[in-house]
């Protein structure tokens, strides 16, 4: 059923019995051309552009909890494509690109609200180093304004500006990145998939990769074996242990990262800024509510929670940018497993098993990259090839000694 | 995880008094070992599901390095042991 405003108003004079589920429950089939483990943002997306552009309709996409039930509602909603390096910038903008005509596409609200995201700077090395990232995106035709310090005053004025130690002297702005609905991008992915003979398979957890002749050839799962032509890998926190499942070790940590929202306030914050002399960002929900998030907690981890003191230390990093928080309260707070890398940057590549594809690596960056991650995976499932812009995005890249590292911080992924 | 970490040399303390390095189950290779050898120990993790063993620096405290071995899923911490002591083969 497509949705439209003609849909629901009709819908309503029929009492809203006509809305059908947004997608089946289907039982796995013996045999898939391509199986996708992991049913979230990035696995869906990538169903999603499988069926939709590359015309591979035997798909199945196997989720061990519900659906969007892992980082895909776990995250702080931003999309932005403010990056440096070559080897991101282009394929962030091409996400970009395709947020922006998103929810024409897949026929769904996804609530994106391009409100702008603003990172302040607030030192003269700092001020430097933003306006070379906002150099670095105008040559790769991504909008980048430097604002002075006046000009951030005037935009948000209840900032810390005279703070002694780290006083604002303004901000790399980004007007087209924003927020999305994070929930509905799965959802829509889902939807998309699912009417295009995409098989969704939740509460279906993948236990073993079998092998034949050193090629894949099925998974075992809960629901029993399932049969593949080929393996594609979308497991975010969980990628070592699936990959472990065929002999892979990756370059990879799992660490949590806690989101938050505050109780509801009047709008106070139309875009999204991120303080500079902390890790703090933060934007303002349609119902009111501050969601914002700072640093991963630190030590490995593969329990959805975090621990108080990163909860208290993201709280001080916030207030220290936004004084006037001091009394607002949290409302909820909840966790998700990073794929930390050893750069801080993706992986969407083939594997040393022929047709075992691997999607991971995403840091805290995955959600932004939803579309283009999708995209850019159909794109080397189906074609065997990478995508123009995911071409640096190599597993090998570190044996290789090509690190696309955005910060400089080195092999350390508690510190991406 | 318990928000408080038991030193060995000071006793129970905040967490936030620590620095985390990581996996405390890598063994440095010989500077000659070869660039397969360096590549694994610098760039692949066991990334294990369950019990962890890692360098944590107290820095706040102390300032000895720690080997504290955890549980990821969990985050009980099962044991805390002074590494140098550790690895000299005494009462860590």
């Amino acid at each position: 059923m497509r949705y439209s405003a003609l849909s629901v108003f009709l819908n309503g004079l029929r009492g809203n019995k006509g809305w059908a589920p947004a997608w089946r429950q289907p039982q796995p089939k013996p045999h898939y051309d391509v199986i996708i483990v992991g049913g979230g943002g990035h696995g869906l997306s990538t169903a999603y552009y499988l069926a939709k552009t590359f015309g591979i309709t035997n798909v199945a996409v196997l989720e061990k909890g519900y659906l969007g039930s892992g980082n895909i509602g776990r995250n702080t909603t931003i999309i932005r494509s403010n990056y440096l390096l070559s080897g991101n910038n282009p394929f962030y903008e091409l996400s970009m690109k395709l947020w922006e005509g998103l929810e024409q596409d897949f026929n769904f609200n996804a609530m994106v609200s391009q409100r702008g995201v603003l990172n302040l700077f607030h030192s003269d090395a700092q001020r430097d180093a933003y306006t070379r990232r906002g150099n670095a995106m105008r040559l790769h035709g991504v909008d980048a304004e430097l604002l002075d310090r006046q000009a951030v005053r005037e935009k948000l004025p209840f900032l810390d500006f005279d703070n002694a130690r780290f006083p604002i002297m303004g901000g790399l702005l980004q007007p087209r990145g924003g927020t999305v609905r994070h929930d509905a991008v799965a959802w829509g992915y889902a939807r998309g998939a699912d009417s295009r003979g995409v098989d969704i398979i939740t509460h279906c957890e993948v236990t073993g990769i079998r092998r034949e002749n050193g090629r894949v050839v099925g998974v075992e799962t809960t629901k029993g074996f399932i049969g593949c032509g080929k393996l594609a890998l979308a497991a975010a926190g969980n990628s070592t242990v699936v990959a472990d499942m065929a002999g892979l070790r990756l370059p990879i940590e799992s660490h949590v990262l806690q989101a938050f929202v505050s109780e509801g306030l009047k709008p106070f914050i139309d875009c999204v800024v991120t303080f500079g002399a902390g890790h703090f960002y933060v934007s303002q929900s349609d119902k009111g509510g501050l969601v914002f998030g700072g640093d991963i907690d630190g030590y490995n981890s593969y329990a959805q929670r975090g621990n108080l003191a990163t909860v208290e230390h993201v709280a001080e990093a916030g207030v220290a940018m936004i004084p006037s928080l001091t009394r607002v309260r949290y409302l909820r707070t909840w966790g998700g497993i990073m794929d930390m890398s050893m750069d801080g940057s993706p992986i969407i590549d083939r594997t040393p098993i022929d047709n075992l594809y691997l999607n991971a690596c995403w840091c805290y960056g995955g959600f932004k990259a939803t579309p283009a991650s999708g995209y850019c995976y159909a794109h080397l499932i189906a074609r065997n090839e990478p995508h123009e812009t995911a071409r640096q995005m190599r597993l090998d890249r570190f044996a290789r000694g090509y690190q696309m590292d955005e910060k400089g911080v080195g092999a350390q992924p508690n510190l991406h | 995880m318990a928000s408080l970490i038991t030193c060995p040399h000071c006793g129970q303390r905040p967490k936030e008094e620590f620095t985390i390095k990581g996996d405390a189950g890598l063994a440095r290779p010989a500077p000659d070992a070869g660039a397969d050898v360096w590549y694994d120990y610098v760039y692949l993790r066991d990334n294990p599901k369950g019990l962890h063993k890692e360098y944590w620096h107290h820095s706040s405290g102390c300032r000895r390095w720690l080997i504290v071995e955890r549980d990821t899923v969990t985050h009980k911490v099962h044991s805390v042991s002074d590494a140098a002591l550790a690895k000299l083969g005494g009462a860590a």
